[in-house]
């Protein structure tokens, strides 16, 4: 549309000063017109260039994060055999009785296996599905917790309280968004620990509930102000009319405004989702960091008490092994393909939570 | 005495929001020094035709405009929108007092335009206050913000920016909307000194404001002109248009 | 409020006082619910500044850490932060607040738009783990800056990118158009009009949103921990250029983690005084960030 209106209406700049016509009766007392130095005009030109370069600056990098994290990992695609210099694979060599083609990278593999033996001797495997199953069990762990909370402290701090209450909630809010994640990991680490210990009889502190739960005080923030937006959203009018009618704040809430912010408070609770998936610092700090898939016990059955259970994420997989896998060597380019998944993770939920505002926006 | 010159020719104008045309194909003239009256209810397509004028309907992202406007004999998509723009003052409805001081507001089209020199400015401001009826008033304090006057000397105030970069045509939309009838008499004054120096277009839906200041009026209505004439057959109990007469009468509308 | 006057005119009847209790009881939830993240979080901060408290001194900030990071104190750390944030935001500032203003004053409802658009979104929910790794593949390896203050600097810059042109938009949409249309009617260019107008009216917001900026970038640990901080370097005590842009340094935030998770024998205070500077650090900037942006809000000219 906006294409059209340029091709409709001549171009601002380039269109020549017109021969000013005969002036008629017009005045003839006028002075003429100062006009802009080039210089100025050219400057104008080149701030303008440089502004929508900026502007462009979001997609470049966005392209420019995938594609440097994908041109650390891609060799693994192509690579038929590991460098001579990773001894390891020279042992494996001898060990493995499959054919030599178990040494090229498979990615079904990598995603279906629960083994990750990135640095073992004989028997090297990289499959993250543990990892997966970690971060996606405390996500959505941190989520049980967090969504009651955050929705609930959103749903207060729009329809229950006014005036200086919400002000200093909003504000103690924004300064819980402002604790660094390690800190929190921190937190986790010395002072959950304990208490989880005390509390449940976990024979470890240092699990999934405590990722869970520094995951779920991490995420709420954003959750609160997504959500209190869409709250504000909700015309006044709906309000007023429900209240007319007698209805009580607890029903307005219920009957008119949850239902009339609900993509808002998805969105919400999406955004909420992007932000624990992606954290690092405080699950390699706080969730025991060992390669588990929780719900199974080691004789293959359910396992009730799994939150007790350490796991390790993705997220902190990466942290905890960049610095000892050799540059170049097949572990280091299976980090940075795990760091390709979480890129893809983040880039699905954060578009789809943008869809949803945007969608509420339209309306 | 030979026809008075043309200062603007619009031909066969349309201009649609999205697929919603607010005005369908209208034509006229407007001379050199005359005040042209536009009077007509809301949604009629007033303002979208002064918004065609100085091209600042190009900010509307979904405006299409087809037909054409001639300022001076020449299409005004063939002119340097900031040349066209600075040749037209226009007086949106509701004041607006840049956050800047008096001085400022006033000195701003001229600085925007390259003058720097004090003194040039200094006697632009002066000049501008003056035709503007607000010296007086303001010229003990024209470091203050312009933001902090009254809503009648901020109309001032935009009346004297708008005049600060010489226009030859002086739009004014529906000026007296937010200001009281005084001040409103005192600006019609302005503007009765100001038509010897300019071309002005007065949209307005003060019919009787229409009929005091200009010398023709045009009636629009839903985007087309029910009649353009003088004010005498346009107030006379005649126009030429039935519908004319009941609007300005006040039977309807 | 409606609902209350109206409880007063009228005789209460059951379901009106059914009605009170759950509204009494929501409410009481729903204040319950907000509590339960703030109160928990004070005792915490509480614990931690109690725990760290013997350590905390102006001798802590401002000498080394010695002995294996087990004694002394922290800055060479903290020196480190200021120069990564500092320069960090030496880069992303400018960059950020220009792209708001395209976005906000240039870029036109359409498709290319709503990419750039799309794509700063992404951009601030890319986790910060797997911008260390663009920052190890793209600055430490491909652009030969090796593990640096520079890389770390810039890695942390992009990361911070989205969150400033978000705050810097928020302030530019602030500006009413209406004074974007008067200066467009005496014939200002869109330059000039957001040059005079609009980023003298949205200064302060601008800045408030970058200072909120610093405290979050203070923070990282993530990002920086393979392009440029190190676990342990002595630095000349004092010396605020004892960093170099092309050398390593250490951070506070990595200097915590290191110390809680890798060394053994630290005494128990040191971590928990570390975590408050660090803690303590951060709040600050915030706070005044927010009391900026409350004073700002007070006196606006419009």
């Amino acid at each position: 549309m906006a294409t059209e209106l340029q091709t409709e209406l001549a171009p601002e700049r380039a269109a020549p000063k017109p021969a000013q016509p005969e002036r008629g009766s017009a005045p003839a007392n006028k002075p003429a017109r100062a006009g802009r130095g080039a210089l100025a005009i050219a400057g104008e030109k080149l701030i303008e260039f440089v502004i929508r370069l900026c502007g462009i600056s979001a997609i470049i990098f966005v392209f420019s994060i995938f594609f440097f994290v994908f041109r650390e990992a891609a060799p693994l695609f192509f690579q038929k055999h590991e460098p001579p210099a990773q001894p390891e694979a020279v042992v494996e060599r001898h060990a493995d009785d499959h054919s030599p083609a178990a040494k090229k990278f498979a990615l079904k593999e990598f995603l279906f296996s629960k083994e990750w033996y990135p640095t073992s001797q004989s028997n090297v495997r990289f499959g993250v599905l543990a990892l997966i199953v970690g971060t996606l069990s405390v996500t959505a762990l941190a989520m049980i917790i967090a969504v009651p909370f955050g929705l609930g402290a959103a749903v207060f701090v729009s329809e229950f309280c006014g005036g200086k209450i919400k002000e200093t909630l909003k504000i103690v809010i924004e300064l819980l968004a402002a604790i660094p994640s390690v800190v929190w990991g921190f937190i986790g680490l010395t002072v959950m620990n304990p208490i989880i210990q005390d509390l449940f009889h976990a024979p470890i502190g240092l699990n999934m509930l405590n990722g869970a739960i520094l995951l779920a005080l991490m995420s709420v923030p954003i959750m609160v102000s997504i959500g209190e937006d869409s709250l504000k959203a909700v015309p006044d009018s709906f309000r007023e009319a429900g209240l007319a009618l007698g209805a009580t704040r607890w029903q307005l809430v219920y009957r008119v405004l949850l239902p009339a912010a609900k993509n808002g408070l998805l969105a919400a609770v999406l955004l909420g989702v992007g932000r624990a998936v992606g954290e690092t610092m405080a699950v390699l700090m706080a969730t025991g960091h060992a390669v588990n898939i929780p719900f199974v016990t080691a004789d293959g059955s359910f396992n009730p008490l799994f939150i007790f259970e350490p796991v390790r994420t993705l997220t902190a997989t990466i942290a905890a092994e960049l610095g000892e896998a050799s540059e170049g060597s097949q572990h280091y380019r299976v980090l940075f393909l795990i760091g390709v998944l979480l890129f893809s993770m983040t880039f699905i939920v954060n578009l789809t939570a943008d869809l949803i505002i945007r969608g509420i926006k339209k309306r | 005495m030979h026809p008075p010159a043309k200062h603007v020719e619009v031909s066969n104008l349309r201009l649609s929001y999205g697929p919603k045309e607010v005005i369908h194909g209208i034509t006229f003239d407007i001379f050199k020094n005359e005040i042209l009256g536009i009077i007509g209810p809301a949604q009629s397509g007033k303002t979208s035709l002064l918004r065609c004028i100085n091209r600042t309907i190009e900010f509307s992202a979904d405006a299409k405009v087809q037909g054409t406007i001639k300022v001076e004999g020449v299409d005004v998509r063939r002119q340097n929108v900031y040349a066209l723009r600075r040749k037209i003052g226009m007086v949106a409805p509701l004041p607006v007092g840049l956050p800047l001081t008096i001085y400022d507001n006033v000195a701003f089209a001229p600085r925007c335009a390259g003058v720097t020199a004090k003194s040039d400015l200094d006697g632009a401001v002066e000049k501008c206050l003056r035709q503007a009826a607000l010296w007086d008033e303001v010229k003990d304090r024209l470091d203050s913000l312009g933001t902090k006057l009254s809503g009648g000397q901020q109309q001032r105030l935009t009346i004297a920016r708008a005049l600060s970069h010489q226009p030859e045509i002086l739009c004014l939309d529906e000026f007296s909307i937010a200001i009281d009838p005084v001040t409103t008499m005192r600006i019609e004054d302005v503007l009765k000194e100001l038509r010897k120096e300019m071309t002005i277009i007065l949209v307005t839906n003060l019919t009787q404001q229409a009929r005091r200041l200009a010398n023709r009026t045009m009636f629009l209505w839903n985007g087309d002109i029910i009649e353009l004439d003088s004010n005498q057959v346009m107030f006379s109990d005649t126009p030429a248009n039935r519908k004319t007469y009941e609007y300005v009468n006040g039977i309807f509308g | 409020m409606i609902a209350e006057t109206t409880n007063r005119l009228f005789a209460e009847t059951p379901l009106v006082r059914k009605k009170q209790r759950r509204e009494w009881v929501a409410r009481l939830i729903f204040g319950m619910m907000a509590a339960a993240m703030i109160i928990p979080l004070l005792l915490i901060i509480g614990y931690l500044v109690y725990q760290g408290a013997p350590l905390i001194s102006w001798d802590f900030l401002t000498t080394n850490p010695v002995g294996g990071m087990r004694r002394g104190g922290i800055w060479s750390a903290l020196l480190g932060t200021i120069w990564l944030v500092g320069v960090s935001l030496l880069i992303a500032a400018p960059i950020g607040v220009m792209a708001a203003v395209y976005l906000n004053e240039y870029a036109r409802d359409n498709w290319f738009n709503r990419i750039i658009n799309l794509a700063v979104i992404n951009l601030a929910g890319v986790p910060s783990i797997v911008h260390a790794l663009f920052g190890l593949g793209a600055f430490v390896l491909f652009a030969r800056m090796g593990r640096s203050v520079l890389a770390a600097s810039l890695t942390l810059a992009i990361m911070t990118l989205p969150v400033i042109i978000a705050s810097t938009r928020e302030a530019l949409a602030s500006v009413p158009r209406t004074f974007r249309e008067a200066c467009w009617n005496v014939g200002a260019t869109r330059w000039q009009t957001i040059r005079r107008i609009v980023l003298p009216n949205s200064i302060s917001g601008i800045l408030t949103g970058v200072i909120l900026q610093v405290s979050r970038t203070a923070g990282e640990t993530a990002p920086i921990m393979f392009t440029g901080a190190v676990f342990f370097r002595s630095i000349s005590e004092g010396d605020f250029f004892a960093y170099g842009l092309k050398e390593q340094c250490m951070a506070l935030s990595m200097h915590l983690y290191t110390v809680t998770t890798q060394v053994t024998g630290a005494p128990k205070p040191l971590p928990y005084a570390i975590a408050v500077v660090l803690l303590g650090t951060v709040l600050l900037v915030n706070a005044t960030a927010i009391v900026l942006r409350v004073y700002l809000r007070s006196r606006k000219k419009w």
